[in-house]
């Protein structure tokens, strides 16, 4: 019995451990790597030129404000502010804090310069609508208390730089004033604010620093009315542009005194048409003028007399100007060249300029990504490099040897764990065994594509697409998606995998679409063009033409469907198909969800390939009860390995896998907004479970007090999702799973055994199969940006939840815990399935946290990807940062881990056959002695 | 050194006659000589002799037919002791338990050839040994079965089954955006 009690408990024990999969201290970086970015800056200010570390300090369009080191562009220091929380301005108060300005100019904050410490936090009471100023004063000394003033509208908040506590606060005017821009003369106490009144009325403001008291006020009309876009060019004259923005209006303001003289643009600018812009003033009289796709630099000298300077075709940024010494000021213009950026800095006088450093920003806003498999490994490696390798190998093997023997001295240990991270193996660009080398390939939101090698996160390659560029026939390009197009299995050796970028030329449904072919191992755009339809859908068929090729149907805003690749090949295999295919929209604003099926009506046109939708049905939601919240799907390459679900005493259920059901979830119309906005009984959230061929809904669940936002993610035969419970005051996740009603009678062991069964005949929805279904809901204490689910070789490994926190981290949760079978008491069978007893809530096990110690800073995306060892799942999470880590949901049951010793493994056997030969030798020895007596 | 024995017998000699290790050698007797008429005591005694030996034999085959009682008795008591959860304990006392009534089913001759005598009966010892050698197979196969190995659910032979495949396609979704 002992031994019987004695077995338990390391069972026991085998089945806890398998739970936690948490890593050790000197195995972080081995499979893992994390990037840190800030994405696109949108505003920039340099420390003064004094101090001995420069910095410099920016806010970009990822909502981070950042300090970077000038001389090589690494991050000092970061925060990631809420996504509600926009930064509006930054500048550097006293030399020592910065300040930023956001929420549309509700919150000021002040940072310590050196090492990004919060020093204090402003809330100012602000009208929404108005667009906020900051400014400091230039000349600020320190030691003095020294203001910094908020213009909001009507009002001005100054506010001490020190400790945040508003000094003053001054309401100008009750009408709708917009100050377009604040400055101080120099060595005086009057700060000028000038800004419009209505559309019409120009005003100048002359406001006492310390006080806040009016001074003077100047006001005038200006009868065509202005577009609320000003410029300060000096001290005394501002450039506005009126109303239907085709004259500058030069505006005097000296002492009190308003001027205005309009100058009608084309008379200055002949090739001009159509609508100017202004762009941010350059200060020392110098005016910059967006007339489309051309930027004209022009010097204002007085008040009516404009020169050009200079005509820069095609730009697509301008810089602010830059400071460099008492008279000289420096800009930079960005100009495109086909895949190419040209970087022109200009100054007042020539000067020679070289790029310091760069940092690959763009990967802070990826929209999407795929993976790709490198190429195979060919014959013909060098023997010097094999032999460097193999004592390299040797020489790692015998340190890590004495690692493992505790003879290692704290240098040798150092040595191992810098062999550790900088294997060689992990970074080659050849496909290897386990499958952990890939490439990952990202769209960033500039239209960028990029490719990550997983070993290290290194860029492979980086291109540009030219398509995805502002042209005339195509307004307003962006990237949306990136997609599989050629996977070549036959010729792997000699032909590349590519992908497919798709974008559109603007954010209306009606905008023509763009689709671009790069090849995937060297970034090379193979075929770029813009459609003549629009892009509303892409479905990826599982169908390959004869060169491999995927088939996509690229449905435009009239609901026609369009394939690709369009050669006659393809279209022969999807005529083919076509019956089978089915396609459906979710119109959110319309609450509708419709089916179609695609026909070809009259003559195929090959240059056309245009088929017809044909409406099959259509759900409509009552639009007072309920709003489409969210909706989740199977990924495509999803692979399950089996259909029965073994449960205790060898019962089988049969799990209903469709890759064709779609989860939706409702929301009551009210409780659309914040969490708390309305009352739990006001609230309520809906789960469907429809399929998508015949528009059946095979479940219909309801959560009374429920609200969103919502999370879901679908995989094999269950959906599990997150909403907020008003009653409850939690967070909650459900699990639904799904099994066939219909092939539960396949229980005849003998029918089974001799194949007569129907389990692997291909089936459709519309034999209309009946289903069960169980569902169980739990609490859950955090709040969920992202959920994904981890994707194996073959499906036979259990599935974890990857769970990205609020706190930015990635989660990963056992499968088994949202078990709907879980119950209070499991029977001993159920036990030994592996059931948990239930608990409300899920456990948040510390060491479960995918990203340990790390943050992806602003996560967005989870994506998985199995890797050709069946355990292992490759986990890449993006936000402003980027992630990549390997996981094993059941542990790597089918390899030896990373540090396993094969020096140990090695000596081990010698030793063996060294005393076997020994005591065979002394046998042999012994029985001839025998033979003799 | 198996072989090393085995070459000694090769050399060995037989010098006693009638040893019952060794078959009678089949030489005609010398002229004169007659094997019946020889102290007609000394044959007596010699039968006598014979018969108590195939008795003898007799009794060791029935023992020897018995022995895997025993050995069953202990089967089942450690099979007792193992439990019916699949461990390494478990697995190896139950193919140990498998593997002892084969190999001896293997060697049924064997195990019966020092018994074999024209006198001796040896057919019935060897079905009760073959019989019990077969309970034996029947008590691993049960214990088989406790652990779960023995595939006689369906759910042994589904779940190698893969999910059937789909005849419909369907995709879309929300407008991209």
């Amino acid at each position: 019995m002992a031994i019987r009690a004695f077995l338990g408990l390391m069972i026991l024990l085998l089945f806890s451990s398998t739970i936690s999969t948490a890593l050790f201290e000197d195995q972080v970086g081995l499979a893992d790597w994390h990037q840190k970015y800030i994405g696109k800056v949108k505003h920039a200010v340099f420390h003064t030129q004094k101090t001995g570390r420069k910095r410099v300090v920016v806010s970009t369009e990822e909502n981070v404000v950042a300090s970077l080191d000038l001389r090589t562009g690494d991050i000092f220091w970061r925060h990631v502010l809420g996504k509600i929380d926009r930064i509006d301005q930054v500048e550097i108060v006293l030399g020592k804090y910065v300040v930023t300005l956001s929420s549309g100019g509700g919150i000021l904050r002040a940072w310590n310069l050196p090492d990004g410490q919060m020093i204090w936090e402003s809330i100012l009471q602000v009208s929404a609508s108005s667009k906020s100023l900051l400014y400091v004063s230039a000349n600020m000394n320190v030691g003095k208390d020294n203001l910094i003033l908020v213009f909001g509208g009507s009002l001005i908040h100054a506010l001490s730089s020190t400790d945040g506590q508003i000094v003053w606060r001054k309401e100008l005017s009750t009408n709708s004033l917009e100050i377009q821009q604040v400055f101080q003369p120099h060595d005086s106490d009057t700060i000028y604010a000038l800004g419009f009144i209505g559309s019409s009325e120009f005003v100048a403001y002359y406001v006492n620093y310390k006080t806040g008291e009016v001074l003077e006020q100047s006001k005038a009309s200006f009868e065509s009315g202005f577009c609320g876009e000003a410029s300060l060019v000096s001290d005394d004259v501002v450039v506005a542009l009126d109303a239907s923005r085709t004259y500058l209006v030069s505006i005097s303001f000296r002492n009190g005194v308003i001027n205005f003289h309009q100058m009608y643009i084309p008379e200055l600018i002949p090739e001009f048409s159509g609508k100017a812009t202004l762009l941010p003033s350059m200060h020392n009289g110098i005016l910059a003028v967006d007339i489309a796709s051309t930027i004209v630099m022009l010097r204002v000298k007085g008040v009516n007399e404009l020169k050009i300077i200079e005509k820069i075709n095609h730009p697509s940024a301008i810089s602010d100007a830059l400071p460099l010494s008492k008279e000289q000021q420096a800009f930079a213009i960005l100009q495109h060249d086909e895949s190419r950026i040209h970087y022109k800095v200009k100054f007042d006088t020539d000067l020679t300029s070289e790029i310091v450093w760069s940092r690959e920003d763009g990967l802070a806003s990826i929209v999407d990504s795929t993976t790709s498999e490198l190429p195979v490994e060919k014959e013909g490696v060098s023997v010097a490099e094999v032999e460097h390798s193999l004592f390299e190998w040797l020489k790692g093997h015998f340190l890590k040897l004495k690692g493992t023997l505790m003879l290692a001295n704290p240098d040798e240990v150092a040595a191992i764990q810098a062999i550790r991270l900088k294997s060689f193996e992990k970074n080659k660009m050849t496909r290897d065994h386990n499958g952990f080398r890939k490439l990952i390939i990202v769209l960033t939101r500039a239209g960028k594509v990029l490719a990550l090698h997983t070993g290290d996160g290194r860029v492979v390659w980086s291109v540009l697409l030219p398509v995805l560029r502002k042209s005339e026939t195509c307004g307003n390009p962006f990237a949306l998606n990136v997609y599989q197009w050629q996977v070549p299995h036959h010729h792997a050796m000699h032909e590349n995998p590519s992908v497919v970028v798709v974008g559109r030329c603007g954010h209306n449904f009606d905008a023509p679409g763009i689709l671009s072919i790069i090849d995937s191992y060297t970034g090379k755009v193979h075929n770029s063009l813009v459609l003549e339809h629009s892009v509303r859908h892409i479905m990826p068929l599982p169908f390959t033409d004869s060169t491999e090729q995927h088939l996509h149907i690229v449905i435009d805003d009239n609901l026609h469907a369009h394939l690709y690749p369009k050669t006659s090949d393809s279209v022969k295999i999807f005529i083919d198909e076509m019956p089978n295919i089915y396609w459906y929209s979710v119109e959110v604003g319309k609450n509708i969800i419709k089916g179609y099926s695609l026909e070809l009506k009259g003559e195929l046109d090959m240059a056309e390939n245009d088929f017809q939708p044909k409406e099959l049905w259509s759900i409509v939601f009552p639009s007072a009860s309920e709003k489409i919240a969210l909706t989740a799907t199977r990924k495509m390459n999803e692979i399950v390995h089996t259909q029965a679900k073994i449960i205790a005493d060898q019962d089988v259920m049969y799990k209903y896998i469709s890759k064709n059901i779609l989860f939706v979830a409702t929301v009551a119309p009210k409780a659309a907004g914040e969490i708390g906005s309305v009352t739990p009984e006001e609230a309520w959230l809906y789960a469907y479970l429809i399929d998508t061929v015949s528009g059946r809904i095979l479940h219909r669940v309801s959560h009374q007090g429920a609200q969103g936002p919502i999370h879901a993610v679908m995989s094999e035969n269950w959906v599990v999702y997150h909403y907020f419970n008003l009653r409850a005051h939690r967070y909650e996740m459900s699990v639904i799973e799904i099994y066939d009603q219909s092939r539960e009678d396949n229980k005849d062991v003998w029918k089974l055994v001799l194949g007569k069964h129907n389990l692997t005949a291909p089936i459709s929805t519309y034999s209309k199969p009946e289903v069960t279904v169980k569902s169980q809901s739990y609490f859950f204490t955090h709040s969920v940006k992202s959920m994904a689910v981890t994707a194996t070789a073959k499906g036979i490994t259990s599935k974890q939840l990857l769970i990205g926190t609020i706190g930015d981290q990635v989660l990963a949760l056992d499968k088994r815990f949202l078990d709907p079978r879980r119950s209070v008491n499991p029977t001993q069978s159920e036990k030994e399935e592996g059931i948990i007893p239930l608990t409300d809530s899920l456990p948040i096990v510390p060491q479960s946290f995918v990203t340990h110690a790390l943050q992806v800073e602003g996560l967005r995306g989870i994506v998985t990807t199995p890797a050709k060892l069946e355990s292992t799942s490759l986990v890449f999470s993006y936000g402003v940062d980027l992630f990549f880590t390997r996981i094993a949901p059941s542990r790597t049951y089918d390899s030896l881990t990373e540090d396993f010793s094969y020096a140990l493994l090695l000596l081990t056997i010698v030793a063996l056959v060294a005393a076997l030969l020994v005591t065979w030798a002394l046998s042999e020895k012994k029985e001839l002695r025998e033979k003799w007596r | 050194m198996e072989k090393g024995k085995g070459l000694a017998r090769r050399w060995a000699v037989e010098f006693a006659e009638n040893s019952y290790s060794s078959s009678p050698v089949d030489v005609p007797d010398p002229m004169g000589f007659s094997r019946s008429s020889s102290d007609p005591d000394d044959a007596n005694a010699s039968r006598q002799k014979k018969e108590a030996e195939a008795a003898w034999k007799a009794q060791k085959a029935w023992e020897v037919a018995q022995a895997p009682v025993k050995n069953l008795l202990m089967m089942g008591f450690m099979m007792w002791m193992a439990g019916s959860t699949v461990h390494l304990f478990s697995i190896g006392i139950t193919f140990s338990a498998l593997w002892q009534p084969i190999s001896a089913l293997q060697g049924v001759g064997k195990v019966f050839e020092p018994y074999k005598d024209p006198r001796v009966d040896t057919l019935a010892p060897k079905l009760l040994f073959i019989a019990l050698n077969l309970a034996g197979l029947v008590l691993g196969i049960w214990k088989l079965n406790t652990l779960g190995l023995l595939p006689t659910h369906a759910s042994d032979w589904v779940s190698s089954l893969p999910p059937a495949s789909e005849v419909e396609y369907a995709g879309g979704g929300l407008p991209v955006h």
